[in-house]
């Protein structure tokens, strides 16, 4: 008798992925190619793109806090031209679906990065970072208002008719209304999310750890906010979910997949362990042939609740 | 670059707040070189979290040895860890020191935990027949650590420390320009101190001697994704923004802005 591999495809608003398991926009790139076949991975994600270029924010821009990692980068970024130019071109040679992450400071620059980018055939599918700030909303993130949401997603849709992922911000009062504005505004799937919104001082200059004061945790230290965060949005939204936040190991990512994520996205445990993702791929097959999973879909969302009450808030 | 899983042969207190520690390379295919760094995970947790650079103290033929200032959560947990442990150091990353074969002799200008990466070149600059004039620079006497190592690759050595009250930058500046006044230096080349790194590049910029520079940065990945250690360069009269890890840690001294 043989054994039957398990199926690792899923389908993310219809892009087929091989595997479930793909890179965080920003904490990948071009330099990982000598540690990992980028092949293997569900798709690849290069870090977000504003259309100009950007500097940047001041360092530190990166601290360490307990289990986790707070960041402040700033999308530094060499502009559209340069990812038209320069970044496609590098990931030509991967037959993997490319992802492309766009960060913008109005609706409307959204807009115009999304016209640009339906253009270019090897690009899969777009992914909207609507944690970043919105000039014309006081730098209010666009992912922390519904209708703000809605008019983006929707507004992208009419532009685009590759698949939109819309990356929430998790640091939201209520994350199933804003994921449902994204749905009904035409988004295809929801990475559930981006970094929380932290601060770190050090008690020996009693300065902020970070140049820019604020920036975004990361890390094992989130898991549990993300799960519970991944959890409502399916609770609500039809929508495939891309679960991101503290993805360390196979045992994190099916844990998200448990609570409703169709994929993972892996950031910061690139950084501690470069090799993390293709782990993480090896360590699913192993679990779904341990418990005679067939496919992804048999684990999306089953958390058993059964005697288990949930009050509702 | 690769993450390798490697044997420590020995890590040991040093002084008071230094440690030397000792891993079986053995393993390591890649070629390594003075200036470059190791990205190492201090224990098995994720307390700390991401890994910690650290510079190449002695590259010999089975073994690295690094030396490491006790500094927070991540160099304190490496104290911890004992002969026969395994350690994971993911690189060699980095664009490390270059010495030209035409060089006679280089100036080493070293602060703190900077001596242990200047070190590494004084090794290779003696293998390559070429000079080595180093000051040393630190808090206490005790925190001059490569001294011995420096003696030993026949590098003349002049040591400054906070203790004795000599490690200010105008006696350093006056040291500075009396080896150059005395000796033909080809090449200059510092680490560990700001202040320092301006006083060498103001006076290389006057005399037109050519040097580099290895900085350290907060760093996230080590391998050039994250856009956590930048800085900037001068180069044709702009400013371009590099990364530290990948673009150096090693720059030109001239090119580096060092505000
Ligand atoms: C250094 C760094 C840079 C990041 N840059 C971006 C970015 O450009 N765009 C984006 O959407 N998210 C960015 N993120 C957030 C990650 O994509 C991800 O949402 C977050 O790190 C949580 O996942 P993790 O815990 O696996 O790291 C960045 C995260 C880090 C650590």
């Amino acid at each position: 008798m043989t054994i039957n591999e398990p199926d690792l495809t899923v389908d993310i608003g219809g892009l087929e992925l091989q595997n479930p398991v793909m890179p965080a926009s920003g904490a990948f790139g071009e330099g990982m190619d000598q540690v990992i076949d980028f092949n293997l991975l569900g798709a690849v994600v290069p870090k977000s793109i504003t259309k100009f270029p950007r500097g940047g924010n001041p360092t530190p821009r990166v601290c360490e806090t307990y289990g986790g990692m707070i960041n402040s980068i700033g999308i530094q970024s060499k502009g559209i031209e340069h990812y038209l130019n320069e970044t496609l071109p590098y990931y030509r040679k991967y037959q993997v679906p490319l992802i492309s992450s766009i960060s913008a400071e109005s609706v409307e620059e959204f807009v115009e990065m999304a016209e640009t980018i339906e253009a270019v055939p090897n690009v899969a599918a777009l992914e909207l970072n609507i944690s970043c700030p919105n000039l014309k909303d006081n730098g209010l993130a666009f992912g922390m208002d519904e209708d703000i949401t809605y008019e983006l997603v929707r507004k992208v849709r009419g532009v685009t008719n590759k698949p939109i992922l819309t990356k929430l911000t998790p640091n939201v009062t209520n994350i199933q209304k804003i994921a449902l504005a994204a749905e009904n505004a035409g988004a295809d799937a929801l990475v559930v999310a981006n970094t929380l919104l932290s601060m770190a001082i050090d008690i020996d200059t009693w300065k902020p750890k970070i140049g820019n004061v604020m920036g975004g945790l990361s890390g094992p230290a989130v898991k549990p906010i993300i799960v519970r965060q991944i959890y409502q949005v399916h609770e609500v939204s039809r929508l495939p979910i891309i679960g991101c936040g503290g993805v360390m190991t196979a045992d994190d990512a099916i844990e998200m997949l448990l609570a409703g994520a169709t994929a993972v996205q892996v950031g910061t445990a690139n950084f501690v362990t470069p090799t993390a993702m293709i782990d993480m791929i090896d360590g699913i097959r192993k679990y779904m042939k341990a418990h005679d999973l067939k496919r992804i879909d048999d684990i999306v969302g089953k958390v058993v609740l059964t005697n288990q009450k949930k009050v509702e808030s | 670059m690769k993450a390798y899983d490697l044997k420590l042969l020995s890590n040991r207190q040093v002084s008071a707040r230094y440690w030397h520690m000792v891993v079986d390379a053995s393993a390591v295919e890649d070629n390594v070189q003075p200036g470059q760094f190791f990205n190492i995970r201090c224990g098995n947790t994720y307390s700390p979290l991401l890994r910690r650079p650290f510079s190449i103290y002695r590259i010999n033929k089975n073994t690295l040895e690094f030396l490491y200032l006790v500094k927070g959560e991540g160099t304190k947990k490496l104290t911890e860890l004992e002969k026969g442990e395994t350690i994971n150091l993911f690189g060699p990353l980095g664009v490390p020191f270059s010495l030209e074969k035409e060089d006679q002799t280089i100036l080493l200008l070293a602060r703190g935990v900077g001596i242990a990466t200047l070190a590494a070149l004084a090794q290779e600059a003696n293998e390559m027949g070429i000079k080595t004039v180093a000051i040393l620079s630190a808090r206490t006497r005790d925190d001059l650590l490569a001294t011995e190592a420096l003696h030993s690759f026949g590098a003349e050595v002049y040591k400054v420390t906070e203790e004795e009250g000599t490690s200010d930058v105008e006696n350093v500046r006056q040291i500075l320009h009396r080896i150059l006044d005395t000796h033909l230096i080809n090449r200059l080349f510092t680490c560990g101190s700001k202040r320092l790194s301006v006083l060498l590049q103001g006076i290389g910029k006057e005399r037109g001697i050519p040097g580099q520079i290895a900085l350290e940065e907060h760093m996230g990945c080590g391998m050039g994704v994250c856009y956590a250690c930048v800085c900037d360069i001068q180069r044709s009269g702009a400013k371009h923004s590099v990364k530290v890890c990948q673009d150096g840690p090693v720059f030109s001294l001239e090119e580096v802005v060092l505000a």
